[in-house]
């Protein structure tokens, strides 16, 4: 294979005339972690709601929360983005569609993103948070009503707490996807790290040395991630509860 | 975990580098097999794009499979098989460099930057970075002064990303310039009202506009903000594959076959939809089939 590897192409001028490529795959990066982590914050919240709707007494309630995670779990992510840039301010009232559209760059594609991401991966973990809840014995619940506490105080008090910790490994491996699948943003416009690697690839014409450095910034990005969800994990555990006191003595987490 | 990738990138470098050097010309390949394999874009109209038949056609293929002929007949082979391969804009160099196409046929920029990844045969189209904007938008596409305050879209991390990014902070025009990711894209923000234009390659934007709903709505500029040659993209040190290739696109300018070509795609009703980009020749182009050159500098174009 006729290929000139070359690493020191990341130390050239990129196509702003200004920083180097490394800058801008660094930024990329950043804007990667800005993404996901927001994300990841508002998703776990969010998702939480979800997952206490879809295991409520309340069949309304159900009904709401399955609606929910079934439309934004079954349409393609790459749709959804699209729905949230070009549809959503052309269906909202014409000044707040324009208002929209007029945000600065990269604004007016991160926040879109982000929306889209959030709705996504609230789904996503609402059905965790659901299965978690639901793998815990009913007793803990109905225990816990008759020490004479409300629905509400036993799900905050004895159910979440319980299901957060049976949900961490599964969340470790959404919030890894949470920083996978942000690159989706790049379709509308977001510079982050995959979109810059290719920003990169397309002018240095090095695709391999670009892409190989996206592939280490997820790389590196995502074992922090695990490695301090094991942490988290070994942090929180209380011994002798199903699935958190395994994480320190090499149990299959 | 470093160590363990950067092993990886070294072991993976080396594989590369022992493939070179036991490379062999594809003019051998070419004659062992009877086949040779185009790669082309599926979305680059009319440079490359797929018809009603899902069978890739356009401007930059058509030359190629003449180019294919004039190798037949120059290796006087008995026949010699066409094969297509689809490609993207981070597929081509790779394919091309591994072998799986022999030539790329599509609406690649030849720029002196990339000369030390591959080589390109003589220019057959000269592309002029436009802008392009509703007729009643309000501003002038021969004028980006005239956008100040607004939006243009262009394709982000693009050539033409960068020339309107550059003209905007050089003039201080106070215009958002937003990332689209490619054409299609582009064109739907100036649709849908999120920017003001577009900065593109001509070629393209006639493409774009000539398929859109409402063609007579649009208007494109005819100032070039900047030039950009684009070439069939050559495997790099094949200098008996580059010589066979170069001495056929040559031969195809002199005899007319790419004026011709250009007239069928150009200005001329073209599948799949029957639509005419009504793009007259420029003088950039006249000028490079007059005098061919395969050379990445603009300034030999102007």
């Amino acid at each position: 294979m006729k290929y000139d590897w070359s690493w020191s192409v990341f130390l050239d001028t990129s196509s702003d005339g200004v920083h180097s490529y490394l800058h801008n795959l660094g930024l990329g990066a950043l804007w990667t972690l800005g993404l996901s982590g927001t994300t990841a914050v508002c998703a776990l919240v969010l998702g939480a709601l979800i997952g206490v709707l879809r295991t409520a007494r309340s069949p309304a309630l159900n009904a709401i929360g399955t609606v929910y995670v079934e439309v934004f779990r079954n349409i393609p992510l790459l749709v959804q983005m699209f729905l949230w840039y070009f549809v959503l301010p052309e269906v909202l009232p014409k000044s707040l569609g324009q208002a929209i559209k007029g945000m600065p760059a990269p604004w007016n594609a991160f926040v879109p993103a982000l929306l889209c991401l959030i709705f996504y991966a609230t789904a996503r973990i609402g059905e965790q948070m659901r299965s978690g809840i639901q793998s815990l014995p009913k007793g803990q619940y109905q225990a816990a009503l008759a020490l004479g506490l409300t629905p509400a105080q036993a799900y905050r008090r004895v159910v979440l707490p319980e299901a957060f910790r049976i949900m961490i490994p599964p969340l470790t491996s959404e919030f890894m996807g949470i920083v996978k699948y942000s690159s989706v943003a790049m379709t509308i416009g977001l510079l982050e790290l995959t979109g810059q690697a290719r920003a990169m690839q397309e002018f240095s014409f090095h695709i391999f040395e670009a892409f190989s450095a996206a592939t280490l910034g997820y790389l590196l990005i995502n074992g922090t991630l695990v490695l301090a969800m094991r942490a988290l994990e070994r942090r929180l555990a209380v011994p002798g509860l199903i699935g958190a006191g395994s994480a320190g003595k090499g149990g299959p987490s | 975990m470093m160590k363990a990738l950067c092993g990886i990138a070294v072991a993976l470098s080396f594989t590369l580098a022992a493939g070179a050097a036991q490379a062999q010309s594809r003019v051998d390949t070419i004659r062992q097999t009877g086949s040779i394999t185009l790669g082309h874009p599926e979305t680059s109209v009319p440079f490359a794009y797929l018809d009603g038949n899902q069978k890739p056609v356009g401007y930059t293929v058509e030359i190629c499979e003449k180019i294919a002929g004039e190798i037949k007949a120059a290796l006087g082979l008995p026949k010699l098989d066409i094969r297509y391969n689809p490609t993207t804009s981070a597929t081509r160099i790779p394919l091309l460099a591994n072998g799986t196409i022999d030539l790329e046929c599509g609406n690649t920029t030849n720029n002196v930057e990339r000369h030390k990844l591959v080589a390109f045969a003589p220019t057959t189209f000269v592309a002029q970075v436009v802008l392009m904007a509703r007729k009643d938008g309000g501003v002038d596409v021969n004028d980006p002064a005239s956008f100040r305050g607004k939006t243009i879209a262009a394709q982000a991390g693009g050539q033409t990303f960068k020339v309107i990014s550059q003209i905007n902070a050089k003039n201080n025009l106070g215009i958002t310039v937003a990332g689209a990711k490619d054409t299609a894209e582009a064109f739907l923000m100036v649709e849908t009202g999120r920017a003001a234009g577009t900065a593109n390659d001509d070629g393209l934007a006639y493409g774009q506009v000539a398929s859109s709903k409402d063609p007579s709505a649009f208007i494109i500029g005819t100032k070039s903000l900047e030039i950009a040659p684009y070439g069939i993209m050559e495997p790099k040190d094949d200098p008996e594959f580059k010589k066979l290739v170069d001495a056929a696109v040559l031969k195809l300018i002199k005899d007319g076959t790419v004026a011709a070509l250009y007239d069928k795609y150009f200005n001329a009703p073209i599948p799949p939809r029957g639509i005419n980009l009504k793009y007259p020749m420029s003088p950039a182009l006249k000028k490079a089939l007059a005098n061919p050159t395969d050379s990445g500098d603009p300034a030999d174009y102007q």
